[in-house]
This record gives C-alpha cells, sequence and structure tokens, in this order.
C-alpha cells in the first residue's frame, strides 16, 4: 500500500483556493453555506472510515502564523467551555476554526455550537527515537448515536520521514481501551500521513492513531481540537443526495486489515450509526441487520387447528 | 546432559563455537483462525537488539499468511483462542481476534 493521505478508495474533500471567513459575530451557531457543507457521500464516508481529510484546506497566511504561535502557546480551557469562549475572535484558533470549509464540515459532523473539550499542540521532535503505540484517545468510548470531533491541523508539508500522523481507516468502532493496542504495529491499509501545508484531518473519537517516529530534522507540528456536540446529530449535513447509491457503496467499505468475519459485523455497526444519524430506522445494507432482527409477529391458521 | 533454554540464553561467549542466543518475536493478525489465511497486521520485537522496529514503520506485512513464516524458520509459540462472544455483545467489534505469536532464536554470539 503506498504511502498517502487517504487509502486511496475515496476521494478526500477537495482542495480549493481556500479564503478567510468573514466575521462571525458573538458565537458559531451561524448556518455555514450549503456548499460547505458535508454531502451525505462524505458522510457516508466518515461513518465508514471515521475520518476525512481536506487537504490544503488552511489559507498560507494563517500556515505561516501557525508555528510562531504554536510556541508561544495557545491557552488552554476548562473542558466544555464554548468555540467562541475558548478561542476569542481573532485569535489563530478562532480563525482556523472559521475557515469556511472546515466550519461546515464541523457543522456537518457535530452541529452548531459545539463545544471545546479539549485542544493541545503536538511536537513530534526530530530524530526522537520513538513512536506512540497505536491508541484511541480518552476511554473506551461506546457510542454508536453521537461522537465527538477531532480536528488535526498540519501547518507545514508534512513528509514520510517527518513521521505524520498513523491512523487506521475504519477503526474508530472498535471497542477498545486506550493503548491497549500498543502491539498493533502496522496493520494493512494504513494511513500514514503525508500531506501539504495547511491539511485538517477530521476524525471519530475512536479512531486507533499515533504520532510516527520522526525520523528528520523538522520539529513536526500538529494542533488538535476536540469537539463535544450540543445537539442531537440528525441530518446537520447537505442531505441532497442522500438516496444516491454511493452513500450505500461508502458504508459498505472494507480495508485491508479487517478479518473476513469481523469485517461484516463492521457494515452492522454503521447501519445501526447511519440510522442514528438520518433518523432512518429502516436503512440497511444488504440485509445485515434486517435478516437478524426478522421476528415476525403475524400469526397463521394451520392445517392441524 | 542437556542444556536448559535458561542456560542457553544465560550463557556468555566463553569459548569458542558457544551460543548466546536471543529471542526475535513476530506477530502476525490473521484475515481467519486458519494459520494458512492471510496477514492484515504484524509487529516486531527483537531481543538481539540489532534492530528497532516501532509502530507505523511499514506497510508492506513481512509475510503473506502464517505458513509463509513457519517456512521462512519462525515457530510458531502460541495461537490465540476462539471465543464466543459474550451474550448481548454478539455484534460488537474490539481486537483482532487471530493473534499467533513466532519466535526465533538468534545467535548473537561472536
Amino acid at each position: 500500500m503506498p504511502t498517502s493521505t487517504s487509502d486511496g478508495s475515496v476521494p478526500p474533500v477537495a482542495a480549493h483556493p481556500p479564503a478567510l471567513a468573514p466575521a462571525l459575530g458573538e458565537d458559531m451557531t451561524f448556518q455555514p453555506a450549503r456548499d460547505h457543507l458535508l454531502t451525505s457521500v462524505q458522510m457516508a464516508h466518515f461513518v465508514s472510515h471515521g475520518s476525512l481529510i481536506m487537504e490544503a484546506v488552511v489559507p498560507e497566511e494563517l500556515n505561516a502564523q501557525a508555528i510562531d504561535v504554536f510556541r508561544e502557546g495557545i491557552p488552554p480551557v476548562p473542558y466544555g467551555t464554548s468555540v467562541e469562549d475558548s478561542f476569542p475572535e481573532g485569535s489563530f484558533a478562532r480563525r482556523l476554526v472559521e475557515v469556511p470549509r472546515i466550519a461546515g464540515a464541523l457543522h456537518s459532523l457535530v452541529g452548531p455550537g459545539p463545544t471545546i473539550d479539549h485542544h493541545a499542540v503536538h511536537l513530534r521532535r526530530p530524530n526522537d527515537g520513538q513512536a506512540q503505540p497505536l491508541h484511541g484517545d480518552a476511554i473506551i468510548d461506546v457510542r454508536l448515536d453521537a461522537f465527538d470531533v477531532q480536528l488535526m491541523y498540519y501547518p507545514q508539508d508534512v513528509t514520510l520521514e517527518m513521521g505524520g500522523t498513523l491512523s487506521v481507516p475504519g477503526s474508530h468502532l472498535r471497542r477498545t481501551n486506550e493503548s491497549d493496542t500498543g502491539r498493533y504495529q502496522n496493520l494493512r491499509g494504513q494511513t500514514r500521513l503525508t500531506c501539504p501545508a495547511g491539511t485538517v484531518v477530521l476524525v471519530h473519537h475512536g479512531i486507533w492513531h499515533g504520532g510516527r517516529r520522526n525520523d528528520s530534522d523538522i520539529e513536526r507540528f500538529m494542533f488538535k481540537i476536540r469537539f463535544n456536540p450540543t445537539v442531537r446529530q440528525l441530518r446537520l449535513w447537505n442531505t441532497d443526495d442522500i438516496d444516491k447509491p454511493e452513500v450505500s457503496e461508502k458504508l459498505r467499505s472494507r480495508f485491508p486489515w479487517y478479518e473476513h468475519a469481523t469485517g461484516r459485523l463492521e457494515i452492522y455497526n454503521r447501519v445501526q450509526m447511519w440510522r442514528a444519524l438520518t433518523g432512518d430506522d429502516t436503512f440497511d445494507i444488504d440485509y445485515w441487520s434486517t435478516r437478524v432482527s426478522n421476528r415476525p409477529q403475524r400469526v397463521v391458521a394451520t392445517a392441524g387447528r | 546432559m542437556s542444556t536448559t533454554t535458561e542456560q542457553l540464553f544465560s550463557a556468555g561467549p566463553d569459548g569458542a563455537g558457544e551460543q548466546v542466543l536471543r529471542q526475535r518475536v513476530l506477530v502476525l493478525y490473521l484475515a481467519t483462525s486458519a494459520l494458512d489465511s492471510s496477514v492484515v497486521g504484524w509487529a516486531n520485537y527483537d531481543g538481539t537488539g540489532q534492530t528497532s522496529p516501532t509502530t507505523g514503520d511499514s506497510d508492506e506485512p513481512p509475510y503473506d499468511t502464517g505458513v509463509a513464516a513457519l517456512r521462512d524458520g519462525w515457530r510458531l509459540i502460541q495461537a490465540s483462542q476462539l471465543i464466543p462472544p459474550y451474550p448481548g455483545h454478539e455484534y460488537d467489534v474490539s481486537f483482532l481476534k487471530h493473534e499467533f505469536l513466532f519466535e526465533k532464536l538468534v545467535n548473537v554470539a561472536g
């Protein structure tokens, strides 16, 4: 599998000439422009892969300021602080999350008015000799009807040698606790991130990931923000394409590291998650959920009566 | 008189032809519980200190199947049991199920 920013099966959110958002006023309860929201196909991609990659989405103007801002530090905030209280208007972090396509993606995933769980600048020092064990953040989290999103922002070009974040597509629904997965060094189809400056990756809270060993002479920075939803995550994206067959195709995605049998359970679980996100309790893929919940109640007359 | 594994591991190179053995461990995760099924994940641990495998250091597995590792001289020392799901958790997904541990003993003397 070649090193890339994605597994190659799904187009990342397309890069485009970025532009800074206009001033948004007092809070982030605004409605992003419809063409900045995610589509149903992109949402289905997130549900199957546990991530979305937006390459070079952040304007160069911000990328150029980022590392100095990170060295200075971004003040921590208490858990559950609103975006506007966490990041004052005009601050670097506020301008980052207000980049229109980032704001649109966040709105699609966690809705208006999310709160900041926590944020942190991650630094992988040059030739540090250590990789993080593969892990999921926080603790075991079994939610299928709600999820947190972690934004990972890379202000500089990231090469393979710089130890870009390792992540495992389709691992986010696994019920494992933090670094208990540390024994897994490599999985088929894993993503060893390489990307242009200004790339943002949005991941589901459960994704297996880890900072790789930095074998270069360059400090590598990543800024992470975890968002908690404050509304039900129900049809928050642009649903114009909700009935397209590509939605089911995305939800049906298999990954090279899946065991044959467990891979089927992954699809079953995605069906449950898609039902929660759409409010459609009849949705299914290839009858995986319908078949195992079929308990007919209709009683018919029998010949022996 | 036979030599124990402990003696082999602790022996120093105090004579011509003396062996100093260290263990290399290979962990393979397979697509099914069959040893000849495809490798989906892997990890290496090197007791010789000659290499330092780590997380995310390769996209290509060392072998395509578990049996391919056997044919290359790795000795299977453990295979994961098949454990039925707990009632009520039949659709849960968690750790990889089909884990196989292999070893090679390497002479590091001289």
